[in-house]
């Protein structure tokens, strides 16, 4: 009613329109926790500005771990390596998440659905040092061949010019781990989305005369669109971040390439802070915070970027 | 719980909880100082540093926690440089280092976990040979100089029939196959030493400064010590460096000194160290080494990691200073020596330098 | 799709439900054929050649897809084939991100067994070198490491998710969605790295405990857990919150009675998500809360290990053993993963406990 009615209608039963003490300390708790967050994240942001600065700033001379470069140079193929990365990454993972959310949600039979939801929940708990073992040693190797083969007939594409990796251990490989990694996540997300699609909605589409393709159209996607979105937001999270599993998995040697099958690749931000920070010591720590100063930027600009281009989700939202 | 096997999953909990909580209750922190000479040491001591001595440090912690019991010793091998770091700042009582550290660093004073204006004690504890491997099939042993050994990490020499190789090896069949080198991809103490032995055994070929980070891109990176062990055992044709305990199956290089080709072993590795001097300009109980790379002595194998073990003369918390000096005492003991070799085959130090690090140690206060 | 299809439906032949097997089965053995053609080619032309079973199968399966389209288009019209099309795609999906999924536990399994044993999870590495020990002392850090930082997180994530859904306008609401947004991409180390500084200026230069991993963890668990309950909440019906307005329930009631329950399923499986996400977690947690072999119990002193730490510097820090080590590092992986596994049932059957008894 108070929603609907609005304060400029005076009701004549007066308990509802009173302010009651369950909502007032309610509603103050959910806001004091919302402000909590800003405040935690205003503290790792200040954490990163000071001890980051000093980085920034820090002169190529007398810093060992830039030798001789400059802050921008240093980071720069960094940067392009977590992009790069992250997109071969979610290129790969959203389509396939939406279409496995889809087939647990709208395609396999109920019993079967409720097994695979479960399973693949699971995977978003094998730790990424087990993702990096396994794309190292299982991964990288059987990959080997199909590299050979893409440099010897698609050569001519400079995504695959190579030379191709003896080991395998490409930014593909890295890209297809990462892949693996955020899929449970995008899927988990998108599959309770597509569940809560109101039945009526459904059956209205099929009682229509709409094939099962035409009604997730038209009455599941529209709905579930600003939740896949959320899926794909958390999943890039995770791809730009991680840590070991790339670490462990891809051959970085701080060049700037689209190639994908060469043993030659940009480093991502997270892994370079986590081969280099142990044997970093002085202003080279201050260096290698300051490179996680910037990772923090460029989610920022992605988050923005995303938000700006899908901008409708109160159009779907089942609250206000 | 004999009587009631099912289900005694809370028994055993309880009964775990109580057996280790009451073992907890005697381990909080270091508040009650031990008289010296009193053989009942207590307490928890803790170290931060390098990976490479991690093998090393848990032989010594198993052997030193069994001998007394109420002893926690906890290292955490976070890495050469946070370690140098977590002592520096007082986080750790005392730091694994794969360098020593050097005079400007020294010459700052500051280090938070002893009495400032005061000496640190610098122990090369921990010795181990680095193996330069190969996977080949059917070939355990090549020879070859630290010429060849450089040009085929520069990228000069691409394929293991080059005449450079094959003329250090005659009767060996060397497979047409290109080779792929492995480097480290992170920052290690292992890239030092063996950049510092390339650039000083092969100086014509590799011009580059040792660094512990591996200064060009030919082949491919993988990190730590296990990484490179999986991609060579992974990938026939590979060719790398990396800690000798870890060479397993693997082809291994030996390395020409002098005239001869030495294949690396503990004893061979101690024999370096030993033929090396002390660096100049340090303090009494700073036992830096300088090693002589370039050595032309027999049966000596140069490309060797010395990992420090590093504590203060004086600390300013002196309820550990029994801890840390029955601690590095095992450690440089024979016995800690042996079993260290046994769990990360690194090589035994040599009595004569036993003595001076006793003495080191022994002036701990 | 409002135009009327040129088709007549009701006169329209339909493709029979075996048509589309059979079809596949064609397809495959087409493949096959032709793939064992070309080695037979190829192994005439010199060296002998490789049978291509990954290449067989995929040709296979696109050929299935081009010529259920083809038929389906011409027998049964534009929309059934389209329909029957994204059938095929969306099933493809789902094995393809399935063959890495198997591959990956099938690792994890059968090198994990090795060493899954009683001894395992009942003892230390206190004092114990090459074979035996166990990682008592990790699962015990992981056990309370983890619950630690979900009972800071979930009270927090989920307040604020109702705050966004149910509360908040303006500014505020905006700032706190897109920096929620902003704080997943926190790289795990950095929160480590946070919370060992923050712990460094509370309580002293090196200060690294359990709980101090708990507050690494909880920065990166916090965002995930107010991403996905936001969704779940917002997903409750408008009809649902009004009708219990109607009744006279008060706000905050509507909300834990109504919207909550109706969501719990959701919600459930976001922070399930969220605790996935931060259990495996190994470089926050080497540099908040140390790393020992001994067992500890206390969170708010001294180094505790944890099960992602354990199974990282195993494999780091194989010792002359190497075999040991990497059994202990794989038993651990597959320990992790049980242990989600089993918090996923629990969180179900909350659940299905709260959740409403005819929802869906």
């Amino acid at each position: 009613m108070t929603t609907t009615a609005g304060p400029a209608v005076k009701a004549p039963t007066k308990p509802i329109s009173k302010q009651r003490v369950g909502d007032r300390v309610f509603s103050g708790s959910t806001l004091a926790a919302g402000s909590l967050i800003l405040a935690v994240l205003a503290a790792v942001a200040a954490f990163l500005l000071i001890q980051g600065m000093p980085g920034i700033v820090a002169d190529p001379e007398t810093t060992s771990i830039l030798r001789g470069q400059s802050f921008w140079e240093y980071v720069w193929p960094l940067v392009f390596g977590t992009l790069w990365a992250a997109t071969i990454a979610l290129v790969m993972a959203i389509p396939l998440a939406i279409g496995i959310a889809l087939f647990i949600s709208h395609y396999a039979p109920r019993a079967l659905a409720t097994v695979l939801g479960y399973i693949i929940d699971l995977l978003a708990a094998v730790p990424s040092v087990v993702f990096g073992l396994w794309g190292a040693n299982v991964l990288a190797p059987a990959s080997r061949t199909a590299y050979a083969w893409l440099e010897q007939h698609l050569g001519w594409i400079p995504l695959f010019a190579g030379p191709a990796s003896g080991t395998g251990r490409s930014i593909l490989t890295a890209g297809i781990v990462l892949a693996v990694m955020v899929l449970p996540i995008i899927t988990a997300i998108c599959r309770e989305v597509f569940l809560q699609t109101p039945v009526l909605h459904e059956e209205a589409a099929l009682a229509l005369g709409a094939t099962r393709w035409e009604m997730i159209r038209m009455s599941v996607l529209p709905f579930a669109r600003a939740g896949i979105v959320s899926g794909a937001m958390l999943g890039l999270g995770r791809a730009l971040g991680e840590t070991m599993a790339v670490a462990m998995v891809l051959s970085a040697s701080g060049v700037v390439t689209f190639n994908l099958i060469s043993s030659n690749n940009p480093s991502t931000i997270a892994a370079n802070i986590a081969l280099s920070f142990p044997e970093a010591y002085g202003i080279n720590v201050n260096v290698l915070i300051a490179t996680g100063l910037i990772l923090f930027a460029i989610t920022l600009v992605v988050n923005s970027l995303a938000r700006y281009i899908v901008n409708r989700r109160k159009e779907f939202s089942g609250a206000n | 719980m004999n009587l009631k096997r099912i289900g005694s999953v809370a028994a055993v909990a309880l009964a775990g909880a109580l057996v280790l909580s009451s073992c907890a209750a005697e381990t909080p922190g270091t508040t009650d100082p031990v008289d010296s000479g009193t053989p009942g040491l207590s307490g928890t001591l803790v170290g931060v540093g390098a990976s490479a001595q991690g093998s090393a440090q848990e032989a010594w912690i198993a052997g030193f926690q069994t001998a007394n019991e109420d002893v926690n010793i906890n290292y955490s091998p976070d890495g050469s440089g946070a370690g140098r770091d977590a002592f520096r700042g007082g986080g750790a009582q005392f730091a694994g280092t794969d360098r020593a550290f050097n005079d400007a660093e020294i010459a700052e004073d500051a280090f938070g976990t002893c009495v400032p204006g005061t000496d640190i004690i610098e122990l090369p504890a921990y010795i181990s040979p680095i193996a330069i491997a190969f996977n080949l099939d059917g070939i355990t042993s090549l020879n070859m100089s630290a010429d060849t050994i450089a040009s085929i990490f520069t990228g000069a020499i691409t394929n293991w029939n080059d005449p450079a190789i094959a003329a250090d090896n005659a009767g060996v069949t060397l497979p047409d196959l290109a080779i792929e080198p492995i480097y480290r991809a992170d920052d290690s103490g292992t890239s030092e030493n063996f950049t510092d032995y390339l650039a000083s055994a092969a100086p014509s070929v590799w011009t580059y400064e040792p660094d512990g980070e591996w200064p060009i891109q030919v082949g491919t990176a993988a990190p730590q010590t296990s990484g490179v062990a999986d991609a060579l055992n992974g990938n026939v044709g590979t060719f790398g460096y990396l800690d000798a305990s870890r060479a397993g199956s693997l082809g291994t290089v030996a390395v020409k000194v002098g005239n001869d080709f030495v294949p690396f072993s503990p004893e061979a590795a101690a024999a370096i160290v030993d033929a090396s001097p002390f660096a100049e300009g340090r303090t009494e109980f700073d036992f830096a080494v300088d090693i002589d790379r370039d050595t032309a002595e027999s049966g000596v194998y140069p490309v060797v990691l010395i990992s420090y073990i590093v504590a203060c003369v004086e600390y300013q918390n002196k309820s550990v200073v029994d801890l840390v000096k029955g601690y590095l005492s095992y450690v440089i003991s024979e016995e800690g020596q042996t079993a260290a070799a046994a769990n990360a085959g690194s090589a035994p130090i040599s009595a004569d330098f036993r003595a001076k690090a006793e003495a080191a140690i022994a002036a701990i206060k | 799709m409002t135009a009327v299809a040129e088709v007549n439906v009701y006169s329209a032949g339909q493709l029979s439900r075996r048509s589309s097997w059979f079809i596949l089965l064609g397809g495959l053995v087409v493949s096959f054929v032709a793939f064992l053609l070309l080695m037979l080619a190829e192994s005439t032309s010199g060296e002998p050649a490789e049978f291509n079973i990954v290449g067989a199968v995929l040709v296979g399966v696109l050929l299935y897809g081009v010529v259920l389209y083809v038929t389906s288009r011409l027998v049964e019209g534009r929309r059934p084939a389209m329909n029957r099309l994204v059938t095929t795609l969306v099933t493809l999906a789902f094995v393809i991100a399935l063959l890495p999924l198997i591959s990956l536990v099938f690792t994890v399994v059968v090198n994990g067994s090795a060493r899954f044993d009683w001894a395992f999870l009942t003892e230390t590495m206190r004092n114990v070198l090459g074979q035996g020990g166990g990682a008592a002392h990790a699962l015990v850090g992981t056990l309370i490491v983890t619950l630690a930082a979900t009972l800071i997180s979930v009270p927090i994530g989920l307040l604020t998710s109702i705050y966004l859904v149910e509360y908040g306008r303006g500014r505020l609401a905006q700032a706190i969605t897109f920096f929620v947004d902003v704080m997943t991409g926190i790289p795990s180390i950095v929160a480590g790295l946070f919370a060992f500084s923050l712990f460094a200026m509370l309580f002293g230069p090196g200060t690294r405990m359990g709980f101090a991993g708990a507050i690494a963890l909880s920065v990166l668990m916090i965002p995930v857990v107010v991403r996905s309950s936001e969704e779940m909440l917002r997903l409750v019906p408008n009809e649902l919150r009004e009708a219990a307005y109607a009744l006279g329930v008060p706000k905050w009631l509507a909300i834990l009675k109504v919207v909550l329950p109706t969501s719990i399923a959701g919600i459930m499986t976001g922070i399930t998500l969220a605790i996935a996400r931060v259990i495996g977690e190994t470089a926050p947690l080497l540099v908040a809360a140390g790393f020992t072999h001994n067992m500890n119990w206390n969170a708010f002193s001294d180094f505790m290990q944890t099960l992602p730490v354990f199974v990282y510097n195993s494999y780091v820090a194989q010792g002359t053993d190497a075999q040991a080590y990497l059994d202990r590092a794989w038993a651990g992986a597959l320990t992790l993963i049980l242990i989600v596994m089993l918090l996923n049932v629990i969180a179900r059957l909350i659940a299905r406990y709260f959740a409403p008894k005819n929802g869906r």
